[in-house]
């Protein structure tokens, strides 16, 4: 058993528990991939909805998508820089609206009501795996944005003010995706235990707050997570002289 | 890929690595280049041509107004010519009508001073032509006076 040492009346909070998919020699944890299906295909069907029928006048979601795209466009805009902002400019704003609704299907919806043999359902981003592949995809972006923009100059970055620079650079390429995998992971879950807890001890109004101010670290930790990536896609992109 | 990490046990925790960490991955970078199909290439698209439309449209309404203001400042020109033009004629047309006027006048009076000339001679010599008339008459008149007179005695 490898669920958490919580012994005290918690006996109905799951915490490190996962419905496990095998998949040839594989595991899957199911619960994430469910509920990441689910976050997946309601960002496609309003995206699908809103872009049906464009206009010039705008109507109805398309409005929606118009100032999200306008969002994500400044967000890559303001990190990355007018030059190569358009490549990446997909790339953050999928990993924003990922998060965001995760993170919100994660608060919002009540996947409790759904019981399933093992674990339960809950935002993707609250299991470490997620967190962790995004912050990775983050990490080879950077490099990628990087290399194919300048070559092997790229690596002038790691001596750029001077070489004393170097092993805090290297540290950095280490520190960067932990940093934003445990960030995400942290507060997505922490916020999730904390709802859980004050559920299970006062059921009435006295979670509600706390569930808003979810709401709230939820959409703040997607911009952070988006703007993130977007600042170190940015930074090696970056010409100096 | 099994879990070696903190809370690593055989099966299950929080930091439980498996091979849902690279699906994921997978997973993720499979939306963005589906997002970028759908949505980012699109709504772009619609948003650019927008931006670019009102840009246009505002350049033209600007040249617009620039022309209009041009013409306006033709057709006050035009205005304060045609103006003064009428001025002119007005002008024209009194000294005109005042020279008439003098022309008119001044004939009357002439005309009028040669009648009034004509009429005093008129009038001088039928006087004088009366006077005569009545001096022959008081002559003849007296002669036979005296005639009488003397025929009497």
């Amino acid at each position: 058993m490898g669920s958490l040492p919580f012994f005290l009346p918690l006996a109905e909070l799951e915490v490190g528990q996962h419905l496990y998919w095998q998949l040839g020699n594989l595991r899957l944890h199911g619960q994430v991939f469910m509920t990441s299906w689910i976050v997946i295909g309601a960002l496609l069907a309003l995206v699908v909805v809103g872009t049906r029928k464009m206009e010039r006048d705008p109507r109805g979601v398309q409005n929606l998508l118009e100032f999200l795209w306008d969002y994500i466009r400044d967000l890559a805009r303001t990190q990355i820089g007018e030059k190569a902002y358009r490549d990446w400019m997909p790339f953050i704003g999928t990993l924003f609206l990922f998060i965001f609704v995760s993170n919100w299907g994660g608060a919002l919806v009540p996947w409790r009501l759904i019981k399933l043999p093992s674990g339960e359902l809950g935002a993707p981003t609250a299991d470490i795996n997620t967190t962790v592949a995004l912050a990775l995809l983050v990490s080879l972006s950077y490099f990628y944005a990087g290399l194919s923009r300048k070559g092997l100059r790229y690596f002038e970055y790691y001596v750029h003010p001077t070489p004393i620079m170097l092993p805090f650079k290297i540290v950095e390429d280490f520190t960067k995706p932990l940093s934003l995998s445990f960030r995400l992971f942290g507060n997505i879950l922490a916020d999730e235990l904390v709802v859980a807890v004050l559920v299970f001890l006062v059921p009435l109004i006295l979670p509600v707050p706390v569930m808003f101010l979810g709401l709230f670290t939820s959409a703040i930790q997607a911009l952070i997570f988006a703007t993130l990536a977007a600042y170190y896609i940015g930074e090696a992109v970056e010409e100096h002289h | 890929m099994s879990s070696l990490f903190l809370f690593g046990a055989t099966e299950g925790g929080l930091f439980d690595f498996d091979a849902t960490l690279p699906l994921m991955a997978v997973q993720v970078v499979l939306l963005t280049f589906i997002l970028n199909a759908l949505f980012f290439r699109p709504v772009g698209k619609v948003v650019e041509e927008r931006e670019e439309y009102v840009i246009t449209s505002r350049a033209e309404a600007k040249e617009r107004l620039a022309q209009v203001t041009r013409l306006q400042a033709d057709l006050k020109d035009q205005l304060k010519q045609a103006r003064q033009e009428a001025q002119k004629l007005i002008n024209e047309a009194e000294q005109d009508s005042d020279k008439l006027y003098r022309e008119a006048l001044a004939l009357a009076t002439t005309e009028a001073n040669a009648s009034r000339e004509a009429a005093r001679r008129e009038i001088d010599s039928q006087r004088d032509s009366a006077l005569t008339q009545l001096n022959t008459d008081s002559e003849k008149l007296g002669a036979l006076i005296i005639e009488r007179l003397l025929a009497a005695q």
